[in-house]
């Protein structure tokens, strides 16, 4: 293909994503938007099954069983969002495995927010209410992003995690409702999760180099400062109407901006996390690898007996 | 209260205490197979297998949770369902030890679900049956999540025995190892006896020769042998455990028992 074909390609892709329509797996795309989009999207996959495990690990002490089949049902619903995700993003031209393959060498990230340790039931509710808030405030706006696949998955993902936040936004209420011992459980959870909870939305704008790019595709709607912004303003009066207390002094009402003004977040933690030197990062890489090193045997047995299965059948057949 | 009247009164609540036993010995089951599966959440050889195993542990609490709010109507008292899960002793639990056998690896988890699940589905079939209506309703509500689970669990020996040399070796290994915690499946309580006898449990030893029949079959077309063995162990419905019992009741009890008497 000749310079100016791909050149007239790239218009007229660009024009039917300003045009708001979907850009689906066998139509042209540019490569970076091929590589842009697994990118994004694996990590988004990643994110879900790593957070399988600070949650997974609180089924076995759930206080009661209607808290531990709402947890379980929670969890599964999070390995379900990475099947669809991880499927999703197959459509692009690459294998689960090597998204797999990606994970555990560290090449690809997931969520800092899981590397974070879950150490008490009140971080049942904090993650729920404060992660998955978070998170929905990130994904409503993919809903409408230009790759076909990736938007339908958030539509359908968003409807389970505003349920997840309620879920989680319930516990924590019910904690802050209950005795002494409860609400310090409740309070504690608040004060470890908040700031982790605020750097999920990224760097500040001036230091996110994807920003603008994303924002043409339409992989990001607003920058990550406001819908930071937003997340702040969504939860204080949340915290508030259960009387519980954000863990930032600076945090005070703007009028003229109509929102809330709010301390500074600590960035050499933000990026000692990402770079794999958080509480939990090598912990999560472990459990997952193991789990995958352990499963070798079973898929390995999985794939000869399809195989066998297939060679008598054809066998029939003939 | 007349004498007559006040033994009225002790049948009554000896006939409860059969039926609140006899709940105890179909839930509790359920229970520790649930929490052994809670455990490998977010742990399992592929994502599909993930998702499945922490479905059948849902689908068995689901179950628990009807059966212990049964219980708790039966008993009379306080006790509710959480109080019923998580409050006994250890030795008050009457489940079978084959559910309380660790994860050794995919190979025992599945030989175990396997060896279970063709014992509760043909359990509640009769169960749908019983004269007492709550526990017929729950039978006919479980069955058809367990016949799920039945088939997963074949579809996977039968994968595993005949996948690769190393899946064979090792599903065969499980197998072998748990074959002794199959009979326990079949023995049967006072409090069984009794509700055998009043039309409202299950006669396990009817289907005693079936369930070792349909295990044959599948092992057999999963190219694997049926164990040889003549000693199996029991205790569990006698609330007599195994070693492994008390660490998962820890877990288990953990928050009932560090902050008591509040609500979640």
């Amino acid at each position: 293909m000749s310079e100016a074909q791909i050149k007239s390609l790239e218009e007229e892709f660009e024009a039917r994503i300003a045009r708001d329509e979907k850009i689906e797996p066998k139509d042209w795309m540019p490569e970076k938007y091929r590589k842009t989009h697994i990118r994004q999207m694996s990590q988004h996959a990643h994110s879900e099954i790593v957070g399988m495990l600070p949650e997974g690990n609180w089924i076995t002490r759930a206080p009661s069983l209607r808290r531990k089949v709402a947890l379980l049902a929670k969890v599964q619903d999070e390995g379900g969002h990475g099947l669809y995700l991880y499927s999703a993003t197959e459509t692009l031209g690459i294998t689960r495995d090597e998204m797999f393959e990606q994970l555990h060498s560290g090449k690809a990230k997931y969520s800092s927010i899981f590397n974070y340790p879950a150490i008490t039931w009140a971080d049942m509710g904090a993650i729920g209410w404060l992660v998955d808030g978070a998170a929905i405030i990130n994904q409503v706006a993919l809903c409408g992003t230009s790759f076909g696949p990736y938007a339908r998955a958030m539509v359908r993902i968003c409807k389970e995690e505003s349920f997840h936040q309620r879920q989680g936004y319930e516990i924590t209420l019910k904690l802050a409702q209950g005795t002494p011992e409860q609400k310090a459980m409740a309070q504690d959870a608040l004060d470890r999760w908040w700031w982790p909870s605020l750097m999920m939305f990224g760097p500040k704008d001036d230091e996110s180099p994807n920003t603008v790019q994303s924002m043409k595709w339409k992989l990001k709607r607003k920058t990550n400062d406001e819908l930071r912004q937003q997340f702040v303003d969504q939860t204080v009066p949340q915290a508030e109407s259960i009387g519980l207390t954000i863990p930032d002094p600076d945090l005070k009402w703007n009028e003229e901006k109509q929102g809330y003004d709010f301390g500074e977040i600590d960035w050499d933690e933000f990026w000692q996390v990402v770079k794999g030197h958080g509480p939990c990062n090598k912990e999560r890489m472990k459990a997952r690898v193991s789990a995958w090193e352990n499963g070798q045997w079973v898929r390995d047995a999985a794939m000869a007996y399809a195989e066998k299965q297939q060679l008598r059948k054809e066998k029939q057949a003939v | 209260m007349s004498p007559r009247a006040q033994s009225r009164g002790l049948t009554r609540k000896m006939e409860n205490e059969n039926l609140y036993q006899y709940i105890l010995g179909i839930a509790d089951n359920s229970l520790i197979l649930g929490q052994r599966l809670g455990e490998l959440c977010g742990h399992g050889p592929s994502l599909e297998t993930d998702i499945a195993l922490t479905n059948i542990s849902l689908d068995l609490f689901g179950q628990v949770r009807s059966y212990y709010q049964y219980a708790s109507k039966v008993a009379g008292n306080d006790r509710d369902e959480d109080t019923i899960a998580m409050k006994r002793p250890e030795r008050e639990y009457v489940n079978v030890l084959l559910v309380e056998q660790p994860n050794t690896d995919f190979g025992y988890v599945m030989a175990r679900q396997f060896l279970f699940d063709v014992y509760h589905f043909m359990f509640l079939t009769e169960l749908q049956n019983s004269k007492d209506m709550t526990l017929a309703a729950i039978a006919k509500k479980s069955i058809k999540e367990v016949s799920y689970h039945l088939r997963f669990s074949s579809d996977w020996i039968k994968r595993l025995g005949d996948g690769t040399e190393e899946s064979h070796k090792r599903i065969q290994n499980a197998i072998n190892d748990l074959w002794t915690y199959t009979d326990e499946l079949f023995h049967q309580t006072d409090a069984d006896k009794k509700m055998i006898a009043d039309g409202i449990g299950v006669d396990t030893s009817k289907f005693k020769e079936q369930y070792y029949k349909q295990i044959s079959n599948v092992l057999d077309e999963a190219t694997l042998e049926v164990p040889d063995l003549k000693y199996f162990q029991k205790g569990g419905k006698q609330g007599i455990h195994t070693e492994h019992m008390g660490y998962i009741l820890a877990e288990l009890q953990y928050m009932q028992r560090a902050y008591p008497n509040m609500e979640w």
